[in-house]
């Protein structure tokens, strides 16, 4: 589904478009700063974990950050996005005023504008790929910030619009896992005519939207909404159903189901396998993030249970691990650390998160590997034992390889330690249907850009294809596998229909 | 949601449940397990399945209130519905035909044992079960037992009822009178621990089934995790069952504390 060059010269040729370049010149559209986000102060947000961290824009911020872009020939910036948003369009509509188009037409390609405007790395995504950035050596437009104040607006307008849909074509498919991936390969079938049912295994819609990242960073009302969004183009939400488990795929083809988009996400916690890790108080970042966020435990009144505590250290570097650290600080935690092993230059996490949880008052142990936990009497964790890194030679992944340094363990106190170190796959469906071909890492192996895997009619993407990555590349997924089962479909059962 | 059709006390504290689950009841073999939510605040916990009604589309649960959730659990009546139910998850119970199976279970652990008992019986096996509880009115099942075992033995902590003593005491009776296979308790950790050092003794090959924490039962919290054989395994995805004989015991009690004083706060807050 990308967008041909043909498509985008005629959409930046359209009058209003044309009248809009002409009313600025460049000089002066390169003249204005970019906009700075409002952010919550540190010494408040901390007190609630359904703080948002991020304010949004305001109308006039917005329109005038909208100016900055130079609505260019050759927008780089649309091929450093994996969900192929038109950006200049949106963004123009934003400059002329008319927000509920510029909402729209993020949808044309997005299911979730409004989750991606607050949580995709767009600094090394559309905005490294900005004409500011790439040319000028400037600070790119803000397009993270000016896709989410178009989503935000359209949805405390009320007036939410509807994509497109094709005639209904009466064809069932499903959708196994109800995550970011999933949820946007459901938007685009719904949108090709498709019968949509989407099979979640928890109690809530979302997956790691709602169980894993907190609402300091995307309250789950905005989630709920792009929900709702697809709900009103007719795609059927089944909770408390594992396939695989509940009934298997060839149960689900006897209903009639004649394709599969497998969804179901990086299931598995790591752990580093030292001594004394199943101690009390050691979990994993799901573990924690979960009783959080899905089961709500930092309110009195839910049932679940957590661990507060005086000293909470996060192993890890990435995103998770700073959501998990962070999480700690508003639960109470006198200190909250992070310990990693590389320098914070290797961090995964994005720039913006490293900022905020410093503003918290967040800790960071750098070049630092913990390497035993030491339990009390009771079996629960008091200190760990830690050792200092040095960097060597970059490793596969292109980052310097971190080396520990003999002699120069020592102890630091924790009371609750959560492990942020990765994720596997989810073996469930891998173990479930026989055929499917999975990696050594147990992954789904696919056919690249068609996301199809062994078995024609089981198409899969997001992180029990890829092991580990962020939501959008899921949610570009989704897409690649809408299209391309839509092609197989059409083949199989609907080629006559067609030439009719 | 899922609709309460009958339920049983079997004592103070021991509650049966038939709920509304067609798909599961189809679904589940022995050795399955789900996870129930009772109300929007609801934890979630793993139950054990006692058995099913395919053609009524039913599953019998047995809850023992311990916290907070089971004891909701346990106040909702029949009409009532719980709030979500999830399954069947977890590996099913590996059953053949190997001979004679010794079946020993301990309090609430009675209740997934039967349709394992059910399962090895109808594999062509001599089944031999051993139940126990503390005393007479903590017994559950034994007529379904009976009637499934070639031999039923029936212990209590304080002799209330059939024979007084251990369940150890009564497998090691059998294990010295004939030839067992293969044996497989659930119960207690501090029990199963102890059918564990027994059979290994005897080298019988033991499956025991855990009942660790979890939240989610699909393999991503990790709360579940137990070490076998050295390894980090989770209860949810790798079991329950594990051989008894490489099951790190005192780490899996020392775990299922891992939340007690929390619990108890919340357990305070409920009642208050």
């Amino acid at each position: 589904m990308e967008r041909s060059e043909e498509y985008i010269k005629n959409e930046r040729k359209q009058e209003w478009r044309v009248e809009l370049q002409k009313m600025t010149k460049a000089k002066d559209r390169m003249s204005i700063e970019r906009v700075q986000m409002t952010e919550m102060a540190p010494e408040e947000r901390i007190k609630s974990q359904r703080v948002e961290v991020n304010v949004g824009l305001t109308k006039e911020e917005a329109i005038l950050e909208a100016k900055r872009c130079m609505d260019c020939v050759n927008p780089t910036c649309m091929e450093g996005c994996p969900v192929s948003i038109n950006i200049p369009k949106f963004i123009k509509y934003i400059e002329r005023g008319d927000i509920l188009e510029a909402a729209s037409v993020l949808k044309e390609t997005s299911a979730l504008p409004a989750v991606c405007g607050r949580v995709c790395p767009q600094e090394v995504q559309c905005e490294q790929k900005c004409f500011y950035v790439e040319k000028l050596n400037l600070p790119s437009v803000a397009i993270g910030h000016l896709e989410r104040f178009a989503a935000d607006f359209e949805r405390e307008s009320g007036v939410i619009s509807v994509p497109k849909l094709a005639e209904p074509n009466g064809v069932k498919v499903a959708v196994i896992g109800s995550g970011p991936s999933g949820l946007s390969f459901a938007g685009d079938m719904a949108k090709l005519g498709y019968d949509v049912t989407v099979f979640e295994a928890l109690h809530e819609i979302g997956g790691v939207l709602k169980y894993g990242i907190p609402e300091f960073r995307l309250p789950n009302a905005v989630v709920d909404v792009e929900i709702e969004s697809l709900r009103k183009m007719g795609v059927e939400f089944i909770t408390n159903y594992i396939v695989g488990q509940t009934a298997s795929l060839d149960d689900l083809k006897k209903e009639g189901y004649k394709a599969f988009y497998v969804g179901s996400g990086a299931g598995l916690p790591r752990f580093m396998n030292i001594p004394g890790e199943n101690s009390n108080g050691i979990m994993s970042s799901n573990e924690y993030l979960t009783r959080v966020n899905l089961m709500g435990a930092d309110s009195e009144e839910s049932d679940t249970p957590i661990l507060r505590g005086k000293n909470v250290v996060v192993v890890g570097g990435g995103n998770t691990a700073m959501d998990s650290v962070r999480t700690a600080k508003r639960l109470g935690a006198e200190r909250a650390i992070i310990v990693y092993r590389r320098s914070e230059e290797e961090m995964p996490a994005r720039v913006e998160e490293v900022h905020h949880a410093k503003q918290e008052g967040i800790e960071f142990l750098t070049l630092t590997n913990p390497i035993e936990y030491i339990a009390d009497e009771n079996s629960r964790v008091k200190q760990i034992k830690v050792q200092k890194m040095e960097l060597g030679e970059p490793d596969a992944s292109g980052r310097r390889r971190p080396i520990p340094m003999e002699g120069s363990e020592y102890m630091i106190e924790a009371t609750v330690v959560v492990v942020a170190v990765g994720v596997s796959p989810n073996p469930l469906i891998p173990n479930s249907v026989e055929g499917l071909e999975v990696s050594k890492w147990g992954t789904i192996e696919v056919v690249k850009d068609k996301m199809q895997s062994s078995i024609p009619e089981v198409f899969a993407g997001g992180d029990i294809v890829r092991g580990g990555a962020t939501v959008i590349l899921a949610m570009g997924d989704g897409r690649k596998a809408a299209a391309n089962m839509d092609i197989y479909l059409k083949e199989k059962y609907l080629s006559k229909k067609v030439e009719l | 949601m899922n609709k309460i059709v009958e339920k049983e006390d079997f004592s103070e504290k021991v509650v049966k449940i038939v709920v509304e689950a067609p798909l599961i009841a189809k679904a589940r073999k022995p050795g399955n397990f789900v996870i129930v939510r009772v109300g929007e605040k609801g934890e979630r916990i793993p139950l054990t399945i006692a058995g099913a009604d395919v053609a009524k589309g039913t599953i019998t649960i047995i809850v023992q209130k311990m916290g907070v959730s089971s004891t909701k659990l346990c106040k909702l009546e029949v009409g009532d519905y719980i709030t979500d139910l999830v399954g069947p998850l977890g590996k099913p119970t590996e059953i053949h035909n190997v001979g004679t199976v010794l079946c020993c279970g301990g309090g609430v652990g009675v209740a997934p044992l039967l349709p394992i008992v059910e399962g090895y019986k109808k594999a062509g096996n001599r089944v031999i079960t051993v139940i126990a509880a503390r005393s007479k009115d903590l017994l559950i099942l034994e007529d379904e037992m009976r009637k499934n075992s070639d031999e039923l033995i029936v212990m209590t902590d304080d002799g209330s009822y059939g024979r007084k003593g251990l369940v150890t005491e009564g497998m090691e009776e059998i294990i010295k009178r004939e030839k067992i296979d293969e044996c497989i308790t659930i119960g207690p950790a501090i029990m199963m621990k102890f059918c564990s050092l027994l059979t290994k003794k005897y080298e019988i090959p033991t499956m025991a089934s855990l009942n660790s924490i979890m939240v989610d039962g699909t393999g991503m919290c990790g709360a579940c995790r137990v070490t076998v054989d050295g390894k980090t395994k989770f209860t949810c995805v790798d079991g329950p069952e594990f051989d008894a004989h490489k099951i790190d015991f005192d780490e899996m009690m020392s775990r299922l504390g891992g939340y007690k004083e929390e619990e108890k706060g919340k357990m305070d807050h409920f009642q208050n």
